[in-house]
C-alpha cells in the first residue's frame, strides 16, 4: 500500500517533467508525423486495399521505437545523475525499486499516450472498410509491449552513464540487436553461417522483438509472447537497479 | 539520534573516510570542518544513506541505516552539497513532490508546504520555475524541501555556500533556532560559522577526525589563546619589546608598528601560572595603553595548524 503510494508520488512528478519541457510534445508531433507519413506514403495505405492496419501500419513500429524510445528514456536516470537529484531522491524514505518502477511506469504511460494520439489511423480503416478491430486492439497491446521492453533498456543504459548522449546511442545499440535478432536477412546470414547449430539461431532469434510482435499483428495474444516482453522489462528493471546499487557502494 | 560507528569508506586505492566515530543528540549543532577533499561529504552521504559503508554502522534514531533505511531516512532531512533541485518544476511543484513523498497528505501536505516556504522566505519565487532561479533562492528550495516534513534530524552540507551575507545569516539563525529541538549537522569552511551556529565542532582531515569539542575548547588549542595584546601610542617599538620581554611570565613578544603606534602581543609561558595581564599592566606604568584585550585563541591558525601537519613540517625543516 505505502509503496504504490511512493511509486505514484515518482510516477506523477515525472510525468508531469515530460509535459513541463518541450520534450513531450516534440516526441508526440514526431511520433505522429512519422506515423503518417510512412503508413500513407510509404506503406502505401490506400494502394493496398486492405481493411487492415498490420502492413501499412504497426510494421513500421519497431523501427520508430528504436530512435524514439532511448530518446525518451534517456534522461531517466542519466539526468538525475548529472543533476545531483539522484542523491535527493535515494535518500529520501522510498526504496529504489519503488523509484525505478515510478519512473518506468511514468515514461510507459507518456508512450501509451503518444500511441493512443494515433488514433485518426483507426477511424480512417473503419470508416474505408471493415476491419477486425480486435485485430487492431490486439496490435495495439503488443506495439505498447514491444515500447516497453525498448523502454525498460534504455532505462538500463540511463543508469550508466550521466551522459543523456551517451545513453541513447548505447539503448539504440541494445534495441537494433533486439530488432534484427528477428529480421529475415540476419536470420538466413545466421542459418547459413552454422547449419549445425539450429538451437543458437533458435535462441537468438527467439530474443527478437520482432518475431513476438508479429503474433499480436495478427490477432493472436499468445502468452508466451506476453511473458516475453514482461521478462525483458522485469530483467532490465533488476539490471537497472543493480547498477544504481553498484554506484552507490563502489 | 545519530550514532556513527568507525565509519570507513575506501574509493579505489583512496580512504575518503577512516574510522570516523561520534555522535550526536537532540539540541545539539555539529559543524564539520575541514579541507576540501577531507570526507566531510562522504561522511555526510553515508550518514543520509545514500552511499553505503566499506565498513562500520550509522544509527539514526535507533534504527541501522544498513538494516532498516527507511524508518532510518523518514527521521532525517538532507540538503546535499550544491543543492540539487528537480530543474523542470516549480518551487511549489518541487515542495509538494518532497511533501508527498515524506507521507504527507490533504492539509497536512498543504501547512507543511506552507511553514517551508515561510521560513526558508519563498514566497516571491513560488510558481517560478527552479531552472530560472537564482543560487542563493535554489538553495533555500532546496534547503526548505529538507526542513519540510519537519524532522529530528538535519543533515546540511554546506547550507550556506553561495548566499549573500543576508541570507547567510537568516540561514544561519534558522539552524540556530531548529538546533534547540533537533539534532543537527552541517558542514562548512567558512569559521565564522561555526562561532555563530555550532554547539560542537569537529575538524576531519584525510578522512580523520583530528579534533572535536565546542569551539571555545578548539581555539584554546591555539598558541594566540591566553596571549595578551596591547596597543601602546608614542613609543618605539624596540623598547615596546624589550620591556615587555623582562616579565616573568612571557615567553615571547611580537610587535608591529604601524604609524606612532606599536601593537604588541604577548605569549603567556606554556606552564605559566603568573598572571600575565596584571603584571603586563605593573610593567607598562606611564605609556599610553590605548587597547589591551586577551586573545581567546584563533580557529583559523587552530585549523590550519591540524590540518597541514606536512606543510608544517617541511617549513621547520627548511
Amino acid at each position: 500500500m505505502n509503496s504504490l503510494g511512493n511509486i505514484k508520488t515518482i510516477s506523477k512528478r515525472e510525468l508531469s517533467a515530460y509535459f513541463t519541457s518541450p520534450v513531450a510534445y516534440v516526441f508526440i508531433v514526431i511520433f505522429l508525423l512519422l506515423n503518417g507519413f510512412f503508413t500513407f506514403m510509404v506503406g502505401g495505405f490506400f494502394e493496398r486495399g486492405e481493411a487492415s492496419l498490420a502492413n501499412s501500419f504497426f510494421m513500421w513500429h519497431p523501427w520508430f521505437y528504436l530512435f524514439l524510445v532511448p530518446a525518451v528514456g534517456m534522461r531517466l536516470w542519466a539526468d538525475e545523475r548529472r543533476v545531483g537529484t539522484l542523491e535527493l531522491l535515494l535518500t529520501m524514505p522510498i526504496a529504489p525499486w519503488e523509484a525505478i518502477v515510478g519512473k518506468f511506469i511514468a515514461s510507459w504511460i507518456f508512450l501509451g499516450l503518444a500511441l493512443v494520439l494515433t488514433f485518426p489511423v483507426v477511424i480512417t480503416v473503419n470508416y474505408l472498410g471493415s476491419p477486425d478491430n480486435g485485430v487492431i486492439l490486439s496490435a495495439y497491446v503488443g506495439s505498447w509491449l514491444m515500447a516497453g521492453a525498448y523502454l525498460a533498456v534504455s532505462c538500463i543504459t540511463s543508469a550508466i552513464t550521466r551522459s543523456q548522449v551517451v545513453s541513447f546511442i548505447l539503448a539504440v545499440v541494445a534495441c537494433l540487436f533486439l530488432i534484427l535478432a528477428g529480421f529475415p536477412p540476419v536470420i538466413n546470414l545466421l542459418q547459413n553461417l552454422s547449419h549445425h547449430w539450429q538451437w543458437l539461431v533458435d535462441t537468438i532469434t527467439s530474443l527478437s522483438v520482432i518475431t513476438h510482435f508479429q503474433g499480436f499483428q495478427k490477432g493472436v495474444l499468445d502468452s508466451r509472447d506476453v511473458i516475453f516482453f514482461l521478462s525483458v522489462i522485469g530483467f532490465s528493471l533488476f539490471t537497472t537497479s543493480v547498477i544504481l546499487r553498484t554506484h552507490r557502494t563502489s | 539520534m545519530i550514532k556513527v560507528e568507525n565509519l570507513t569508506k575506501q574509493f579505489g586505492a583512496k580512504r575518503a573516510v577512516d574510522d570516523v566515530s561520534f555522535s550526536v543528540e537532540r539540541g545539539e549543532v555539529l559543524g564539520f570542518l575541514g579541507p576540501n577533499g577531507a570526507g566531510k561529504s562522504t561522511t555526510m552521504r553515508m550518514i543520509t544513506g545514500f552511499i553505503s559503508p566499506t565498513a562500520g554502522a550509522v544509527s539514526i534514531g535507533g534504527f541501522n541505516m544498513a538494516e532498516n533505511p527507511i524508518p532510518a531516512k523518514k527521521l532525517i532531512g538532507y540538503l546535499p552539497e550544491n543543492a540539487p533541485a528537480y530543474t523542470d518544476m516549480t518551487v511549489h511543484g518541487f515542495l509538494n513532490f518532497a511533501a508527498e513523498v515524506r507521507g504527507l497528505r490533504g492539509d497536512a501536505k498543504r501547512q507543511a508546504v506552507r511553514r517551508a516556504v515561510e521560513l526558508c522566505f519563498l514566497e516571491v519565487v513560488l510558481h517560478q520555475s527552479v531552472d530560472t532561479l537564482s543560487k542563493g533562492y535554489r538553495h533555500r528550495t532546496c534547503f526548505a524541501q529538507s526542513i519540510i516534513h519537519d524532522p529530528d534530524i538535519l543533515i546540511l552540507d554546506e547550507p550556506t555556500d553561495g548566499l549573500d551575507p543576508n541570507q547567510k545569516h537568516e540561514i544561519r539563525q534558522l539552524i540556530r533556532k531548529m538546533g534547540e529541538k533537533k539534532a543537527i549537522i552541517f558542514s562548512t569552511h567558512i569559521l565564522e560559522e561555526v562561532d555563530a551556529v555550532c554547539s560542537r565542532a569537529m575538524i576531519i582531515d584525510r578522512g580523520r577526525v583530528v579534533a572535536n569539542g565546542t569551539p571555545l575548547e578548539l581555539r584554546r588549542k591555539s598558541k594566540w589563546a591566553g596571549a595578551v595584546t596591547l596597543r601602546v601610542n608614542g613609543m618605539e617599538a624596540g623598547a615596546v619589546q624589550a620591556q615587555l620581554k623582562q616579565i616573568r611570565s612571557a615567553q615571547s613578544v611580537m610587535t608591529e608598528t604601524s604609524g606612532a603606534r606599536v601593537t604588541a602581543t604577548v605569549f603567556p609561558r606554556p606552564a605559566g601560572d603568573g598572571d600575565l595581564t596584571r603584571e603586563i599592566l605593573a610593567a607598562t606604568g606611564g605609556w599610553q595603553v590605548e587597547e589591551l584585550r586577551t586573545e581567546e585563541g584563533r580557529l583559523d591558525e587552530v585549523f590550519r595548524s591540524i590540518t597541514l601537519p606536512d606543510t608544517a613540517a617541511k617549513e621547520v625543516k627548511a
